[in-house]
C-alpha cells in the first residue's frame, strides 16, 4: 500500500505546481524573450534529464547536468555582451518545460521522477532567481558589486544559499514522511551539500560567467566535467551496492550454517538502523552500525558447534564476550572499517563501557533473541520488559526506550525469515 | 623499505631516459630568461598546481581526508597554463606541482624529478601547438576586453590537448620500457586510448579555466572550474578505496572456508585461477571471465554452512555426514544469491558438482542443462584437488590429473572444458605458489619483476603425512570406478 503523502509534502507540492502553472501562463501570454538562449539552457536541461538513465533509488541528484542548467539560466544576466532579458518567471518555465521534456521517456517507462524531486528543483530555480533577476536588471548588482570578480562571488554565495534552502526543504519533507528527527536529516542533507551538490552549484555559477563571456558556445564545453562528476558518482554508489550485498551475503553465512535464526542479522541490521536514526545517528554513522549489526553474530563460525537457536542473549555473559572478541577478529580480516570490528567486540560489554552503536546492536540482539521465542505482540511485550529490567547493568535505558518507540510506531514489524 | 633509493638503484637505460628529460624540460623552459613572461599569471598557476597536489603529501591530511591521488586529477591547471602563457612559462607551471606531489614507490625522488621533466616538456609542447594554431588569439589575445572567437578557440584548445597527451603518453611508455623493462610493445599498447578521452575533458575544463581568467571575472572565477573536476577525482578515490574494500570483504569469505576446513588451504584461489584459465581458452570476453574466476574462488563457500566438526573429521564419514556435506552447493548459492555483480557464478556455485552423465549432485542435471560457468568450475576444482597434497595423501604430478582428467571427460567432464585447461597448461604451466593472502593485490610495480620462485609444478610445500585412503566426497575422477 502507498501511504498518503503527508500535509508537508502536499503543500510543497501545490506550491511548486502553482508557480509552474503560473510561469507557463504568464510566458505564453508575453512571449518569449530572447528565444535562442531560452532554446539552447532548455536544451541542456532536457539532455540533462535523459541522463537521468541509470540511476540508482536514493541517489542524491540524479540529473547534476539539469540542475546545474537551470541554476545557470537562473543567474544569467546577459549572453556574450548582450543583456538577456528574461525574467523570473520565463526562467521557471523554460526549467519547468524542458525539464517535462526531458522525462518524457522516463515517464514513458514508469520511471518519472518523484514528484519530491521535481517539486524542490521548481523551488530552487525560482529561489535563485527570485534572488538575481530583479536585483540585476535593476542594476543594483552592478552599482555594489561592479562586474569584476566580486560579481562572480556574489553569484557563488547566492547558489549556496539556494543549496541550503534546498537541503532545509529536503530535510523537512524526509521529516514529514518518515518523523525522523530533524536535526540529523538536515545534518545528513549539509554534508551531501559536499557531494554532487557543490559541483552542480559551482558548474551553474560558472555556465552563468561563462555564456556571459563567451556565448553560449560555453555550454557543449562545460557539459562534459559535469558528465565525468555524474560517472564517478554512479560508479561510486554501485561499488557500494555491491559491497553492501557482501556483506549482507557474509551475515547470511552463520544463518546457512544454523548457528542464528533465518533472517535474524538483515532484522537486527534494519532495527539497530532505525533506533540509530532515532537517536540522531547520522547517515555515515548508520552505515558503520548497519554493517556492525549484520555482522555481529559472525564470531560464531569460529565455535566448533552451534549454539542453540544462535541466541546469544541467553548465554551466560563470559561467553558472550567470547564469541564478541572471536567476531571482532573476523570482522577485522574483512577489510571494512575498524569502527565495524569495534562495535561487533564491545558488543556484549556492561553498557557503561560501550560506545552508542555497541549499546544499540546489543538491545536489539538481545530484542530479537528474546522476541524469537513468542509468535505475536506479547513475545514482543514481553521481551521489551526483559529489556527494561536489563537497564541496570547490561541494556542502555535511552537505547531501550528508542526501541521501544521505534517498536510502537510500528514502522518495523517483524518480517518473516527468508 | 627504510633507506630511500635514489638514481643510483635504477636501471641504466631509465638513468639515462631521466637525466635526458631533465635537459630537455630545462631546454624547454629556458627562453624565460630572454623575458616576456607574466611572471605574476606563473606564480599564480604553479601555486594552484602545487596547492592541488599537496594535500595527499600533508602530514596532517594525510590518512585523515581521502583526497584524489591519482597523477593527473588536475591536468585542467596546466591546461590552461598551457593556453595562456608562452612555451616556456607553461614549462615552469608543471615543476613545482610535480616536484612536492604524492608517490607511491621508491625510488620517490626519481620519480618525482621524471614526473616534473616530462610534465614540463609536454606542456611545452602542448603550448607551442596552440600558440601556432593562433590559440591565444583566438581566446582574446592579451587584451581582456575582447570577446573569445569562440567556435574556433576550440580547434586549437583541442590540439593542444591531444598534443599533451601523446607527449605525455609517449614519454611513460618510454620510462615503462627502461625502467620496468617492458617490452616496447605491451608498454604502449592501450596507453594511448585509455588517456585520450580523461584528456579531452581535462582540456575542455582547461578552456573554460583559461576563458574566464582572461574575463573581466578574473582569476578567481577560473577556480570554480576547478571544483567539479576536484570533486569527480575525489569520489574516484573514494570508489577505488571502496572496490578494494570490497575485495578484501570476498577474499575474507574465502579465507573463512579456509580456516574452516584446513584440508584446503589455497584451493579456492586456484580453483579461480584454473577456472580463467579455461574460461580464456575457450575465448570467452573479458568481463565473463572475471565473473568466471569469482565462481571459482566462491564455488566452495557454501562449506561455511557444514558444521566444523564434519568438514575436519579425522576417519570415514557416515552417510549421513556425506549428505551433509553434499548440500554444500546449495548452502553457498543461498549465500551469494544476493550479490547481484556475481550473475552466471551463482548458477555455477550450485552446480559445480552437476557431473555430465546426470549422476552429480544437487540436482543430478547432464549435459548441456549444467552451465557452462559450473562446467569450467568443476574441471578446474577437480584439477587442483588432484594436483595439490591434502594431509591424507600426496600431489599428484600434473600430467597424472590431466591423463584422469581426460579418461574421465565425457562421463564426469565437459571434454571441451578438459581440453582447454590442458591447452591453457602446455601453453602457460601451472604456478601454485598464490595463497588466498595475496590474491587480489595488484602485482607489485617496481624497478624489477615480481619474483617467481621456480618451483616444481604440482610440489605443494605442505606436511608430508603418509598417504591414507582418500574418502572425502570431493570431485575427484577416482569416484567414477566406484560409480
Amino acid at each position: 500500500m502507498a501511504p498518503r503523502p503527508p500535509a508537508l509534502a502536499l503543500a510543497v507540492h501545490a506550491l511548486a505546481g502553482a508557480l509552474s502553472v503560473w510561469a507557463i501562463a504568464a510566458t505564453l501570454r508575453d512571449g518569449l524573450a530572447d528565444p535562442g538562449t531560452a532554446a539552447a539552457f532548455g536544451t541542456l536541461i532536457a539532455v540533462g534529464e535523459l541522463a537521468r538513465w541509470g540511476a540508482r533509488e536514493g541517489e542524491r541528484d540524479p540529473a547534476p547536468l539539469a540542475s546545474a542548467g537551470a541554476l545557470g539560466y537562473a543567474l544569467l544576466g546577459e549572453n556574450a555582451g548582450h543583456a538577456s532579458g528574461h525574467g523570473v518567471l520565463q526562467v521557471i518555465a523554460v526549467v519547468v518545460a524542458s525539464a517535462l521534456l526531458g522525462s518524457v521517456p522516463h515517464v514513458a517507462v514508469g520511471r518519472g521522477p518523484r514528484p519530491d524531486q521535481a517539486a524542490r528543483r521548481v523551488l530552487t530555480v525560482a529561489f535563485a532567481a527570485v534572488c538575481f533577476q530583479p536585483l540585476y536588471h535593476s542594476g543594483r548588482l552592478d552599482d555594489w558589486f561592479g562586474r569584476g570578480p566580486y560579481f562572480a562571488f556574489v553569484l557563488l554565495l547566492l547558489l549556496l544559499l539556494t543549496a541550503l534552502c534546498d537541503a532545509v526543504v529536503a530535510a523537512l519533507l524526509l521529516r514529514a514522511r518518515t518523523r525522523y528527527p530533524f536535526g540529523p536529516l538536515l545534518g545528513d542533507e549539509l554534508r551531501g551539500l559536499l557531494g554532487i551538490a557543490s559541483a552542480v552549484c559551482a558548474t551553474g555559477t560558472v555556465i552563468a560567467l561563462a555564456v556571459a563571456v563567451a556565448g553560449l558556445w560555453a555550454l557543449p564545453v562545460f557539459c562534459a566535467p559535469l558528465l565525468l562528476t555524474q560517472l564517478a558518482f554512479r560508479r561510486y554508489a554501485a561499488v557500494r551496492t555491491t559491497y553492501r550485498q557482501t556483506i549482507t551475503s557474509l551475515a547470511r553465512a552463520t544463518e546457512i550454517a544454523g548457528y542464528t535464526e533465518p533472517g535474524h542479522a538483515r532484522r537486527v541490521a534494519e532495527l539497530s538502523r532505525a533506533v540509530g536514526r532515532e537517536l540522531g545517528l547520522s547517515e555515515g554513522e548508520l552505515t558503520v552500525l548497519e554493517y556492525a549489526a549484520l555482522m555481529h553474530d559472525i564470531g560464531q563460525l569460529s565455535l566448533l558447534d552451534p549454539v542453540p537457536s544462535g541466541a546469544t542473549a541467553r548465554l551466560p555473559a563470559a561467553e558472550q564476550r567470547r564469541i564478541a572478541l572471536l567476531g571482532g577478529a573476523v570482522v577485522r580480516q574483512t577489510g571494512v572499517p575498524s569502527d565495524v570490528a569495534l562495535i561487533v567486540e564491545r558488543q556484549a560489554d556492561p553498557y557503561r563501557e560501550q560506545p552508542l552503536p555497541a549499546r544499540i546492536v546489543r538491545a536489539v540482539n538481545a530484542y530479537d533473541d528474546l522476541a524469537e521465542g513468542a509468535e505475536g505482540p506479547g513475545g514482543s511485550l514481553n521481551a521489551l520488559e526483559q529489556l527494561r529490567l536489563g537497564t541496570g547493568h547490561d541494556y542502555h535505558p535511552q537505547v531501550v526506550e528508542s526501541l521501544a518507540r521505534v517498536l510502537a510506531r510500528g514502522c518495523l514489524t517483524r518480517v518473516p525469515p527468508g | 623499505m627504510a633507506e630511500s633509493r635514489g638514481l643510483r638503484d635504477v636501471p641504466a637505460g631509465a638513468r639515462l631516459a631521466v637525466v635526458a628529460a631533465a635537459a630537455g624540460a630545462g631546454a624547454c623552459a629556458l627562453p624565460v630568461l630572454r623575458g616576456g613572461v607574466p611572471w605574476a599569471a606563473v606564480a599564480l598557476l604553479a601555486g594552484l598546481y602545487a596547492l592541488c597536489e599537496w594535500p595527499a603529501r600533508c602530514p596532517i591530511l594525510a590518512g585523515r581526508v581521502s583526497v584524489p591521488t591519482a597523477s593527473g586529477s588536475f591536468f585542467p591547471v596546466l591546461l590552461a597554463a598551457v593556453f595562456l602563457l608562452p612555451p616556456p612559462a607553461a614549462a615552469l607551471v608543471a615543476v613545482p606541482g610535480a616536484l612536492i606531489a604524492y608517490v607511491e614507490d621508491e625510488p620517490r625522488r626519481v620519480r618525482r624529478a621524471w614526473r616534473a621533466a616530462e610534465l614540463a616538456i609536454a606542456a611545452a609542447a602542448a603550448a607551442c601547438a596552440h600558440q601556432l594554431l593562433g590559440g591565444r588569439e583566438a581566446l582574446g589575445g592579451g587584451s581582456s576586453a575582447a570577446a573569445p572567437d569562440f567556435p574556433y578557440a576550440l580547434v586549437p584548445a583541442a590540439v593542444a590537448a591531444l598534443v599533451f597527451c601523446l607527449v605525455l603518453t609517449a614519454l611513460d611508455g618510454l620510462i615503462l620500457a627502461t625502467a620496468e623493462r617492458r617490452p616496447v610493445r605491451t608498454a604502449w599498447r592501450g596507453l594511448l586510448l585509455r588517456s585520450l578521452a580523461p584528456h579531452c575533458v581535462h582540456g575542455l575544463a582547461g578552456l573554460m579555466m583559461a576563458v574566464l581568467w582572461r574575463s573581466r571575472f578574473g582569476p578567481p572565477a577560473a577556480l570554480f572550474v576547478l571544483l567539479p573536476m576536484y570533486i569527480s577525482c575525489w569520489v574516484f578515490a573514494q570508489y577505488q578505496r571502496e572496490r578494494a574494500a570490497h575485495q578484501a570483504t570476498i577474499r575474507a569469505l574465502v579465507q573463512a572456508v579456509d580456516i574452516k576446513d584446513r584440508y584446503t588451504r589455497g584451493h579456492s584461489e586456484r580453483v579461480g585461477r584454473a577456472s580463467e584459465m579455461i574460461a580464456r581458452e575457450l575465448g570467452m570476453e573479458e568481463g565473463r571471465l572475471e565473473v568466471i574466476r569469482f565462481a571459482g574462488i566462491l564455488h566452495d563457500v557454501g562449506k561455511l554452512g557444514v558444521p566444523t566438526r564434519v568438514l575436519r573429521k579425522d576417519g570415514p564419514l557416515t552417510p549421513e555426514e556425506r549428505a551433509v556435506i553434499e548440500l554444500h552447493p546449495e548452502y553457498g548459492h543461498e549465500m551469494v544469491r544476493g550479490i547481484g555483480f556475481l550473475g552466471e557464478a551463482r548458477g555455477a556455485i550450485l552446480h559445480h558438482h552437476e557431473r555430465l552423465d546426470g549422476s552429480g549432485y544437487p540436482y543430478g542435471l547432464a549435459g548441456g542443462q549444467i552451465p557452462e560457468a559450473a562446467r569450467v568450475v568443476a574441471v578446474a576444482d577437480a584439477f587442483d584437488a588432484m594436483t595439490s597434497t591434502r594431509s591424507y595423501r600426496r600431489a599428484r604430478p600434473v600430467a597424472a590429473a590431466v591423463t584422469e582428467l581426460e579418461r574421465c571427460a565425457g562421463a564426469q567432464f565437459d571434454p571441451r572444458m578438459v581440453a582447454g585447461l590442458v591447452r591453457a597448461l602446455s601453453r602457460y604451466g601451472w604456478h601454485v605458489e598464490v595463497t588466498a593472502d595475496q590474491a587480489g593485490t595488484p602485482a607489485a610495480r617496481g624497478n624489477v619483476p615480481p619474483p617467481r620462485p621456480p618451483r616444481a609444478p604440482g610440489a605443494d610445500p605442505g606436511p608430508d603425512r603418509p598417504a591414507e585412503p582418500a574418502r572425502r566426497p570431493e570431485p575427484r575422477p577416482s569416484d567414477v570406478k566406484g560409480a
